[in-house]
């Protein structure tokens, strides 16, 4: 199986090193060859430094014959065109996009784009946590005369 | 009418302007916080301050009306085709003009449905086309939502068109000439009319057709 990690930050190489020791060959794109680090001395996988906006970057990174894309750079917007192209363009089924906020991230899901919002996972665990709390009743106060 | 602009760079802020000269109704919106000061002392409660790409944003711009028009021109194709997204298919606005900054990134514009666009580099390489004698074959207009483009073409002695009539021509399916230009006087192409040396000659074909339009009135 083969997976495109675009976007190789701290979410992206993880998932990258993730996949590749389950066996997937994995290609990881990102801007700065920096991100190359990310993935620890042992790489083998593929790392191509280049914008994902750029379809000739993805094509290089081999989305032709990709069975899935993850994209999560760090801007919103750019995972929103970059997720579209390659789901319309390059007709990988199978892509998930990272999207920060909410709002967008609910209006292009309902337009059959995966995203994956961790502010709202954030949101829920947060609030599910405080609900669990075991906290103990407070004395009750005296009425006020 | 009511427009709403996104993006406060020199473009947004000139069609603002111009917009409200001519009594139409609009907003600008830009996120740099400089910028909008600027924007804000010149155009006060009609320029806001946040990011475009924001649905609360937006809404705050008024853009549930929905506003007759929404102009995507920030400096970043990304958010001017999330914008237009958003715009259309969210909130129904029914005409979204985006400007595309790299000219690379036209097609993620054709991809996502995004018409019209406007793009200054492509326009500027248009212009250098029609410069360059090299070029034989120029793009004048392009009709997206039309799936068709008009182009010119110089007809010379070593042509093979030349001498031929129109109808005589074997021009590609999806291809039509529109009228011949020589002498300074331009007549409607038509069956009888013969192509000459020297003549302009205007055509309309689909995206795609140019080389074999080349090839019958060239031969290059």
């Amino acid at each position: 199986m083969k997976l495109i990690v675009i976007g190789c930050g701290r979410v992206g190489s993880t998932i990258a090193k993730r996949f590749a020791s389950d066996g997937w060959s994995v290609t990881a794109v990102d801007e700065n060859e920096s991100a190359l680090s990310r993935l620890g001395e042992n790489w083998t996988g593929g790392f191509i430094v280049g914008h994902g906006m750029d379809a000739s970057v993805l094509r290089e990174a081999g989305i032709e014959d990709a069975d899935a894309v993850v994209v999560a750079t760090d801007g919103d917007n750019t995972n929103l065109i970059i997720g579209q192209v390659a789901q319309k363009r390059f007709g990988v089924d199978c892509t998930v996009v990272r999207i920060l906020d909410p709002a967008r991230a609910d209006f292009f899901r309902e337009r059959g784009l995966r995203t994956i919002c961790p502010t709202s996972t954030a949101i829920d665990a947060l609030t599910d946590a405080v609900r669990s709390c075991d906290i103990p009743q407070r004395p009750l106060e005296e009425a006020p005369v | 009418m009511y427009v709403l602009i996104a993006g406060g760079g020199k473009a947004g802020a000139n069609v603002m302007r111009t917009l409200l000269r001519n009594g139409h109704e609009a907003t600008i919106i830009e996120q740099r916080r400089d910028r909008f000061e600027r924007l804000e002392a010149e155009f006060e409660h009609q320029a806001m301050h946040g990011d475009a790409t924001e649905l609360f944003v937006l809404e705050k711009a008024g853009i549930k009306r929905p506003p007759d028009l929404v102009l995507a021109l920030t400096g970043d194709d990304e958010d001017n085709m999330v914008i237009a997204q958003i715009a259309k298919e969210k909130y129904g606005v029914g005409k979204v003009i985006a400007r595309v900054n790299d000219p690379r990134n036209q097609p993620h514009f054709d991809l996502l449905g995004i018409s019209p666009t406007v793009c200054a580099t492509s326009s500027i390489l248009g212009l250098v086309e029609h410069e360059v004698p090299e070029h034989d074959l120029i793009h004048l207009l392009e009709l997206r939502k039309e799936n068709l483009e008009i182009v010119e073409v110089q007809i010379d002695k070593s042509s093979p068109s030349a001498g031929q009539t129109v109808e005589k021509l074997r021009l590609p399916e999806g291809s039509r000439l529109i009228s011949i230009m020589r002498d300074g006087k331009a007549e409607i192409a038509v069956g009888s009319t013969e192509l000459q040396p020297g003549d302009q000659v205007l055509a309309i074909l689909q995206p795609g057709k140019e080389d074999e339009l080349r090839r019958i009135l060239l031969k290059k």
